[in-house]
């Protein structure tokens, strides 16, 4: 039973579905297999993570429901509807920021505004909204170069939320940060996932990141890249408090997750989280 | 106080390039009738006449306007090609060997040809000033159009940009330094090219003048021309300095 902030059920009815998607590479002029069937759904307002170690295929599969890859096979389905190529209704936070230099925090955060042919103060207004919301209020007109990683990690998500998505996808987007700076937005992350209820799908290799945002996680198995199983975290929210990372309930999950990965080949345990 | 050190040997380099341009005057290197005329206090007493009489600004003014002409054509003309040769891989292989061809022809060698079709007179000087000015521009905006980084692309399809929107929200402004460096390198051959190119049959102009100044012995006069000219040309390459310090992104 997942249960949001204000206590009522969610509905749980699949806002994104992956049905056997598969993605093929040419490699060396050989075929090189990096996603085999991958199944999963994720329900509207959900916090989805996908964890697994270097090579398993989870930025690709992040990258397939983003569209900025197609898949060899298979079908992605969000809101009832077959996906197909990019789109702001898809939001997409990198991990490399990719926030414009020469634009300012603000004028990055109306970018997909622009785009759309919104007027400059109705957009002015929008972006200063999800600035606030993300905690950089007051930055509006500070030049990328000025600011640090953690802020422009929160800008590059205040721009993706400006464009009021379906879903948020997330791309390792805290691995750039130091430790600190990483649980500040993990924190961060929750609270704003918390206000707008955007359903998030975030890709990470950090597995206590993964335990710590997530209702629910799906572990990736490697060569090739395969759902291993999926997990639902019941954990209790809201989690702003990072000492939850050593009760009980929370180590065991960890421990089902290490389980998981040591019942893995030798070869391939020598993986990099 | 490193700047003002700095800046007072930036002036000590002129004024002991003027002591050593004197002193060669003085010991007559220049040949025995023309080493006068051609030292600098006669040419910067020339200059000073000039600018009194106005004979500098009548024909600076022409040399300007026709610069500042065949630049603007160009980079009406040079911009829009080089950002789609960046951007797009099959343009750039279209254009790629004539290009690479077509800049390496020094616009002079023209010079007959663009007297046949336009005439003597203002349009062929623009006319070379233009074809030498586009090929800098064209390939430093293709250069800077085509090294955008793909994170920046993707990260526009994702918020919903097409060809048209990747081109004005991301490519352009991401090659506006390129774009600066090509239009200073062109602003520097237009430069050099008018001269020559205003040797063509224009009856004013700092090139016209040159042959002038020399077909009425006025050495002194030529060689303040040719100081007008240096001068002229380390403005504008001063404003192209500005323009390229104010508008590139820092990264």
């Amino acid at each position: 039973m997942i249960t949001s902030m204000n206590g009522i059920s969610s509905q749980e009815k699949p806002l994104l579905e992956l049905r056997d998607v598969s993605k093929t590479f040419m490699k060396d002029g050989a075929e090189f297999r990096v996603l085999e069937k991958v199944n999963l759904s994720i329900n509207e307002g959900e916090f989805v993570c996908i964890l697994g170690p270097t090579g398993c295929g989870k930025s690709v599969t992040l990258q397939i429901v983003a569209g900025l890859l197609e898949q060899s096979s298979g079908s992605v389905i969000l809101d009832g509807k077959e996906e197909r190529g990019p789109g702001p209704h898809k939001g997409m936070v990198f991990q490399e920021y990719a926030l414009l230099p020469w634009r300012s925090v603000v004028e990055n955060v109306e970018l997909g505004l622009e785009l759309k042919g919104i007027a400059k103060k109705e957009r002015r207004k929008i972006a200063e909204e999800q600035l606030e919301l993300v905690g950089l209020k007051g930055s509006e007109s500070r030049m990328v170069h000025e600011i640090s990683g953690g802020m422009r990690q929160r800008a590059a998500i205040a721009r993706a939320l400006a464009n009021r998505p379906k879903i948020l996808l997330m791309d390792e987007p805290f691995e750039a940060l130091d430790a600190l700076t990483k649980e500040e937005m993990q924190i961060q992350i929750l609270k704003a996932w918390e206000k707008t209820r955007t359903t998030i799908f975030f890709v990470t290799h950090d597995v206590d990141e993964a335990i710590f945002l997530s209702d629910k996680l799906c572990v990736m198995d490697i060569n090739p890249g395969r759902v291993k199983k999926i997990i639902t975290n019941t954990l209790p929210r809201p989690r702003h408090e990072l000492v939850c990372r050593t009760d009980s309930a929370f180590c065991a999950i960890r421990d089902q997750i290490i389980q998981l990965y040591s019942s893995l080949k030798d070869e391939d345990l020598d993986l990099v989280f | 106080m490193a700047l003002v050190a700095d800046r007072s040997f930036y002036v000590l380099g002129v004024i002991l390039f003027m002591i050593v341009w004197q002193i060669a005057a003085s010991l007559r290197l220049f040949g025995a009738d023309f080493s006068e005329a051609f030292s600098p206090l006669a040419a910067i007493l020339a200059l000073i006449e000039m600018i009194k009489n106005g004979e500098l600004i009548h024909h600076a003014l022409p040399s300007l306007r026709r610069v500042l002409l065949g630049l603007s054509l160009a980079v009406v003309v040079a911009l829009p090609i080089g950002v789609l040769v960046g951007y797009f891989k099959r343009v750039e292989q279209l254009t790629y060997v004539v290009f690479q061809f077509m800049r390496m022809i020094s616009p002079l060698a023209w010079m007959p040809i663009a007297i046949i079709i336009f005439g003597v007179g203002d349009v062929s000087v623009v006319f070379l000033l233009w074809l030498v000015a586009i090929w800098p521009l064209i390939l430093n905006t293709s250069h800077g159009a085509g090294r955008v980084s793909p994170l920046w692309v993707n990260m526009a399809k994702t918020m919903g940009a097409m060809d048209m929107g990747i081109l004005r929200k991301v490519v352009i402004p991401a090659a506006v330094p390129d774009m600066l460096t090509g239009l200073r390198l062109a602003v520097g051959v237009s430069w050099i090219i008018l001269v020559p190119a205003e040797m063509l049959g224009v009856p004013d102009g700092l090139g016209y003048f040159i042959l002038d100044t020399r077909d009425r012995f006025r050495y002194d006069q030529l060689m303040a021309t040719i100081m007008a000219i240096g001068m002229i040309g380390y403005l504008l390459d001063s404003a192209n300095r500005w323009l390229i310090h104010k508008f590139s992104w820092k990264n």
